[in-house]
């Protein structure tokens, strides 16, 4: 493909994304003016029939909960797969990598992102919990406030000494509680089927619409899904860190 | 027209920003850039009446994506260009 038939298929290609992107956004409602069945069915069941305020929330892990045990176990199957690729081998001594640069320095931690990190850990562990225990009442959820709480203890590493840091968080206590918040959606599900519902059907009492107690099963879920993702994160992240960590220590 | 300047406004800033990081030709500078990127989108949605997906966003997008970029980078640049 000689360079100007390239730039000749790029405009026509473009003229015609560009058409035809107009012709879609000029038939649009104005945002914010729709009123879908759907919006209303959702409005209609979130705080009188489930005592939820978030109705992301409602909908996500009550309505189609099965939906997100599925997307909870896309993350899973991910961060298995990164430990999968990134674990050493046997015969692959480490810290030797046959292709690696020599004399690569890897730069030290500055002071200043050591006390920034420090100052940061507490408040965004604490923002962390917030999220994932606030997802019945206001926008966040296990997902969202799981990936805060893994952030909290990169920052964590960021400020501390690797050694110090792994003394504090042991990969074995991440795994055990990434497999564990895993678990715990499964389990929850298993113990609503137990008590005479559906799988996923909520048993618990639904509690005070806003409170902190409120949606029965959700608050639950909600807490296994944010161990599950701020484990998951926190171990792809470590896994790559593992290695540049050998190499800073030769 | 001025009811939706925030909206349309946004929607600007996000095209500029797409557009800076596809222009961006170093893979540690364009991280950056994503992670940017990924904030402003995170303010769209917000403005769009979305906070749970801006949340998701600016974590996911904003945090996440750059981190594992910039780490995958590290680790293939330590292995250097496979020959």
């Amino acid at each position: 493909m000689t360079r100007g038939f390239r730039r000749i298929f790029f405009l026509v290609s473009a003229a015609a994304l560009a058409v035809s992107f107009f012709l879609a956004y000029s038939q649009l409602e104005p945002a914010g003016r729709v009123h879908s069945e759907y919006g209303d069915m959702v409005n209609a069941l979130t705080v009188p029939e489930l005592h939820i305020t978030d109705a992301v929330s409602a909908v996500n892990f009550n309505v189609r909960g099965f939906d997100t045990l599925g997307e909870e176990f896309i993350l899973f199957a991910s961060v298995v797969g990164v430990l999968l690729l990134m674990r050493r081998q046997n015969e692959e001594p480490a810290g030797d990598h046959e292709d690696r640069i020599d004399g690569r320095i890897v730069p030290p931690v500055s002071d200043a992102v050591r006390v920034m990190a420090m100052l940061l850990v507490a408040p965004t562990f604490l923002f962390g919990i917030y999220i994932v225990t606030h997802g019945q009442v206001s926008p966040g959820g296990g997902f969202q406030g799981g990936v805060i709480l893994a952030t909290a203890l990169l920052l964590l590493y960021l400020c501390a000494e690797y050694n110090q840091f792994r003394r504090a968080v042991p990969q074995r206590l991440v795994e055990v509680g990434e497999a564990l918040g895993a678990a715990a959606y499964i389990l929850i599900g298993a113990a609503c089927a137990g008590a005479g519902g559906l799988f996923l059907q909520n048993f618990l009492p639904l509690g005070k619409s806003g409170s902190i107690t409120s949606g029965g099963i959700v608050a639950l879920i909600d807490l296994g899904v944010g161990l599950e993702v701020c484990g998951g994160v926190a171990l792809a992240v470590l896994a790559y860190l593992e290695e540049l960590v050998e190499e800073k220590e030769q | 027209m001025s009811e939706y300047m925030l909206q349309n406004g946004i929607l600007v800033f996000v095209a500029v920003a797409a557009t800076a990081v596809v222009l961006t030709r170093d893979p540690a500078s364009q991280a950056i850039v994503v992670s940017f990127y990924g904030l402003l989108l995170g303010i769209m949605f917000l403005i769009f009446q979305a906070p749970d997906v801006a949340l998701s966003q600016i974590v996911v997008g904003a945090i996440a994506l750059p981190l594992m970029i910039l780490l995958a980078l590290a680790r293939v640049r330590k292995q250097g260009p496979r020959t």
